[in-house]
């Protein structure tokens, strides 16, 4: 149930993976096969399980029941909604967290690649926003990842500043390649990045669509506009996530973590 | 001079002005024979008298007994104190063995164990090492245990998915995410240090500027006493300055820090 890393498969298997918190189940048998290399996108609804499923693929959660297999920890780089970068560490620094000693000038490389060089050796507090967020893509970029995953990136940015960083992260996964999963409830980020949409309902697959528009897509163009109709039509049909509130346990969970860990 | 450092100028003197008005009062009232000598001796007269007792060596040796006594208190406690916060606030077998004992301690008034504490040592340096050493222990660790534990936890999160474990985990994001809080335990352990030193010396010693105060109480030397509590202050403000100069170091990155230099 942990993801093991076999070198040969490169692609993400999940079959009948079960999650549940307490009563809850937050993840109902799900199959799943995302081949090496594709943009996968994951929406649905609050509570939907999306979360959960991206926090299984990175392997900072186990499942109850089921076999999942994907690239390991040491090749998995997370994105998340909030930069978490280290405020007392500059900018360079951030990105060079977990790199050897003397990769300072691979770090500056990936800093280039987001248009951030020039603020390198500024403290985290001094950047926007949508600053951090590209800093945090520099961090996860520069472990050359096998699997990326984005969990809301954008979510807190403002409309702007979100098409310039799907931009960004269009044109950085096209040259690094490997694959990436990103969590969202903007479906409209979803059809423009992704080769492949997946809807979530009550933990269960509900849609599962490829999206057959050419690159540096255009999201006035008919096709995308009749695609990001179905979805959301699909999105908002879709039942309510039950009454109660999504599960939050990571805080829990990683603060008990923490003071056995050390 | 440009409008930019006359401002800065006035930044760095207006703080000093009340104490300034305050002196020049003092001594007002003092030469108008507003304030008789036996209650409030003059501020000329202070530091006529600090001038004898620096020209015999006299006040650098008592200032220099009672920093090196608050020094090496305040490493021992702070250090006990760092220690055992760390302890504590890393592992949660260790809060549940120490915490309990420490609260409890870290009521008793430091001064309340001074009658022990002379019983034990004497009026011998180890009583003033150990009572300064005691009251610094318990912010330090408080201070310690509250920033480990009000840590975001979306940072460690962060750090380990990027392979951070063990020691480097400690260097790079807990003890530097702790560190603002520890800073502040070790600026309120440094106040407490002096506070105890002073009733330590004036009670249970023979050298040291507490000593000195109390020995000019004998022989009813008012202007020495005023002296000695001057002393006090001045050494209280420049620990606090030192301590402030290190935090800017180390606290650097702090966004509350980079205003107002």
């Amino acid at each position: 149930m942990k993801p093991d890393d076999r070198p040969l498969d490169k692609d993400i298997r999940l079959s009948n993976v079960d999650r549940r918190f307490g009563q809850r189940q937050v993840l109902q048998a799900i199959n799943l096969h995302i081949p090496q290399g594709q943009f996968v996108a994951i929406v649905g609804r609050s509570g939907c399980g999306k979360s959960t499923l991206l926090r299984l693929l990175a392997g900072l959660d186990r499942a109850d029941g089921g076999q999942l297999h994907a690239p390991g920890a040491a090749r998995t780089r997370l994105m998340f909604q909030d930069s978490r970068l280290l405020p007392w560490k500059t900018v360079l620094q951030n990105v060079a967290l977990g790199l050897p000693a003397d990769s300072i000038a691979q770090a500056l490389d990936a800093l280039r690649e987001v248009g951030l060089e020039e603020r390198a050796h500024e403290w985290p507090s001094r950047l926007s926003g949508g600053q951090r967020q590209r800093v945090a893509l520099a961090r996860a970029l520069v472990h050359q990842p096998q699997l990326l995953l984005l969990d809301e990136p954008l979510g807190a940015l403002d409309a702007l500043t979100r098409l310039e960083m799907q931009a960004l992260i269009e044109s950085l996964w096209l040259s690094h390649g490997g694959t990436a999963v990103l969590v969202t409830h903007d479906v409209s980020e979803a059809v423009t990045l992704a080769d492949r949409v997946i809807l979530l309902e009550n933990g269960k697959v509900a849609v599962d669509l490829p999206v057959d528009l050419p690159r540096q897509r255009n999201s006035s163009h008919p096709d995308f506009v009749r695609l990001e109709h179905y979805l959301l039509q699909r999105v908002l049909q879709g039942p309510l996530a039950g009454e109660t509130p999504a599960p939050a346990p990571e805080r829990d969970i990683e603060f008990a973590r923490l003071h056995w860990a050390l | 001079m440009s409008a930019f450092r006359i401002a800065s100028l006035k930044r760095q003197l207006l703080p000093w002005l009340a104490p300034a008005v305050i002196v020049l009062a003092w001594q007002l009232a003092a030469a108008e024979g507003w304030l008789n000598s036996r209650v409030l001796p003059s501020p000329w007269h202070v530091l006529e008298a600090g001038w004898t007792l620096a020209a015999s060596g006299e006040l650098a040796r008592h200032l220099w007994v009672s920093f090196v006594r608050a020094g090496i208190g305040f490493a021992i406690g702070a250090s006990l104190g760092l220690a055992l916060g760390l302890i504590s606030g890393l592992s949660r077998l260790g809060e549940t063995l120490l915490d309990t004992t420490l609260q409890m301690l870290r009521n008793i008034p430091p001064l309340a164990i001074l009658p022990l504490v002379i019983l034990w040592f004497g009026i011998d340096e180890t009583a003033k090492l150990f009572l300064v050493a005691f009251g610094t222990l318990f912010p330090v660790y408080l201070n310690t245990w509250h920033g480990i534990r009000t840590l975001d936890p979306g940072l460690v999160e962060m750090a380990r998915s990027y392979g951070l474990r063990g020691w480097p985990l400690f260097r790079h994001v807990i003890l530097p995410g702790a560190l603002p809080s520890i800073m502040v335990g070790v600026r309120y352990a440094l106040g407490i240090a002096w506070i105890i030193l002073i009733v330590a010396e004036t009670l249970a010693a023979n050298s040291g500027i507490g000593y000195l105060a109390s020995n000019a109480r004998e022989f009813l030397q008012t202007d020495i006493v005023v002296l000695s509590i001057l002393l006090y202050a001045l050494l209280g403000k420049g620990v606090d300055i030192s301590v402030r100069l290190l935090e800017r170091r180390l606290l650097a990155w702090h966004p509350a820090l980079q205003t107002a230099l």
